[in-house]
């Protein structure tokens, strides 16, 4: 059986998790289908993140260029192009992140191979690949059959395969590849958000604000609320794309990750968007009318009703208990 | 700057009870309300955005069953000069990548500087039609775009990774933008540009035009399913008092509050 190959991702000279996490899922893909994973390095002076990763691939495939210390998705498709023509692996895992998300569909069209993104699962065998993706903002997930062939390009959702301490010993090997200039696209530099005056990853008590809050008017509720329990006011995305508040509240993937003691989502559905960045939280507690609303999945308690009928009432309640 | 823009009618599932057909792969769409994608809004508004600045035409395309017709008609009426439905109900089932092989033929004979798609659909979340399309047409990409100044041949862009942080680079043009919520502020049509759009004529395409053989579908729907349960929230049933009464004593006993 041909290999299996799983992409490293770093990111300003630090492994990123999904790395282990795409290892785990790629080890245990080589060992259902009795052949080997290769973990492909691309990068500059990679010597550390080498050994970082001998226990966690057969093999760690290196290429080494200064063209490739950051990420740039026309020198890294260029190259894993090529690595994966002279490879021919029969699965190419990708992280599903800001990079994979740019290089994995231009890697299939490119070589007509087939892909899937954001998968959760994944499983191999006679009756071919198949992958559990989400659909309908997470309200449903699918079961989709590939097309026959003999290589497949698949990107994991991030959180899906628990990073695991591997026990390989993997041979490192060096290619000859190398990177070409790129023509269309220059990486300049990176810019960090902007740091406003609240940091809601050191709270420990955060009231998460969705779009079920409905107007910008009805900030001022939510705010007075966490005042008086102690607490922040964080957010989903739309929140911040309307600018009711700004960048640095957001929390999930692209936002930032918050681990308090209490998290109070308020009219959040849930998305896996969100949720990846509180799901740590100690305590959940979830408001949203519907009932199928994804974020009663990750809560511990929830309330099925209408927030701006139980927020006020919330509110006396624990007015009535502090006195 | 010519522009063309991706677009896509998508059924509103945030808060609607989603159910499974008959059929096992599809959804029961008849009490759901479909409107334009979230992030191809924002495609849009970008790109009437730099039409104001500089001039030039913006096209829109969907592949789209018939009522995809309502959405490019509001479409029009934001600022798009012309729309193309590609008839979905040629082209049997879909994927990204096919969507894309569709797009690309219709596309392909347009003039453009710039594409603008959304990131993504909301409805089957593929991350993928954008970049598959800017592949197969040969055009330099950028996913996740949150901010484009344009240059002399060439776009400074930024986009969103994770965590908040953002990348910065500069890309030739022609090339494809899929972009981020949040780029802009998409607007409202205005009542008279509604109706000047009702009377717009919008472009059919569909099986006569394009070669149906030479598309390749890669990955088919074999099942849809509520996903499985690993937790649930235990829920605190009752009049809004009762419940915050609960949750109240529980995040006392919790010394929480």
């Amino acid at each position: 059986m041909a290999e299996i190959l799983a992409l490293v991702e770093h990111r300003q000279g630090s492994l990123r998790d999904v790395t282990f996490e795409l290892m785990s899922c790629g080890r245990k893909l080589a060992e259902n289908l009795d052949t080997r994973l290769t973990a492909v390095l691309l990068g500059h002076n990679t010597g550390e993140f080498a050994d970082d990763l001998k226990t966690q691939a057969h093999r760690i495939l290196v290429l080494d260029d200064e063209r490739f210390k950051d990420f740039n998705s026309e020198s890294y498709q260029q190259a894993l192009s090529q690595v994966i023509k002279s490879e021919n692996p029969v699965i190419t895992l990708i992280g599903h992140t800001a990079f994979g998300m740019s290089l994995c569909p231009a890697l299939g069209a490119q070589l007509d191979i087939p892909s899937s993104t954001d998968c959760l699962d994944i499983e191999m065998n006679d009756g071919g690949l198949k992958v559990i993706r989400q659909m309908y903002e997470g309200k449903l997930d699918a079961r989709v059959r590939f097309r026959e062939s003999p290589s497949y390009l698949v990107t994991i959702r991030t959180g899906c395969f628990p990073a695991e301490d591997g026990n390989l010993q993997a041979e490192i090997v060096s290619s000859d590849l190398k990177a070409a200039e790129p023509q269309h696209l220059k990486f300049i530099e990176y810019l960090e958000a902007a740091v406003g005056d609240v940091d809601i990853t050191k709270a420990d008590v955060v009231v998460g604000v969705g779009r079920g809050i409905k107007e910008k008017e009805n900030m001022a509720m939510v705010e007075e609320f966490a005042g008086m329990i102690g607490g922040v006011v964080a957010c989903t995305r739309p929140i911040v794309d309307a600018e009711w508040l700004p960048k640095d509240r957001q929390v999930g993937s692209s936002g930032k990750t918050v681990k308090p003691k209490l998290y109070i989502a308020l009219g959040i559905s849930g998305a896996f968007q969100h949720t990846a960045g509180m799901k740590g939280s100690d305590t959940i507690i979830a408001v949203n009318k519907d009932p199928d609303a994804p974020i009663f999945g990750e809560a511990d308690y929830g309330i099925v009703d209408d927030l701006f009928k139980v927020l006020p009432a919330l509110r006396d309640k624990i007015t009535e208990l502090k006195q | 700057m010519n522009i063309v823009v991706c677009i896509k009618r998508v059924p509103q599932t945030a808060d609607a009870q989603v159910r499974v057909d008959s059929s096992g792969k599809d959804i029961e769409k008849e009490r759901l309300t479909f409107d334009l994608n979230e992030s191809d809004a924002y495609a849009l508004e970008q790109a009437v955005l730099f039409k104001e600045q500089s001039g030039g035409t913006i096209t829109a395309v969907s592949v789209g069953h018939p009522d995809t017709e309502d959405t490019l008609r509001m479409v029009l009426a934001k600022g798009a000069d012309t729309a193309i439905r590609i008839k979905a109900e040629d082209f049997d089932e879909l994927d990204g990548y096919k969507t894309a092989q569709i797009l690309k033929t219709v596309i392909e004979k347009a003039e453009f500087d710039m594409i603008f798609t959304g990131c993504m659909a909301t409805d089957d979340g593929y991350y993928q039609v954008g970049v598959n399309l800017a592949q197969l047409l040969g055009i330099p990409h950028a996913t996740l775009v949150s901010s484009i100044e344009i240059g002399d041949g060439a776009a400074r862009i930024k986009r969103e990774l994770e965590g908040g942080l953002l990348e910065h680079d500069e890309i030739s043009l022609p090339a494809l933008f899929s972009v981020q919520t949040g780029i802009n502020v998409p607007r409202y049509a205005s009542l008279i540009a509604i109706r000047k759009a009702a009377k717009k004529e919008i472009a059919a395409v569909g099986q006569d035009d394009i070669d149906k053989d030479a598309l390749v579908l890669n990955t088919q729907i074999e099942e849809l399913f509520v996903p499985p349960v690993t937790k649930r929230a235990e829920i605190f049933s009752g009049t809004p008092e009762e419940v915050s009464g609960k949750l109240a004593d529980m995040l006392n006993e919790k010394g929480l509050i």
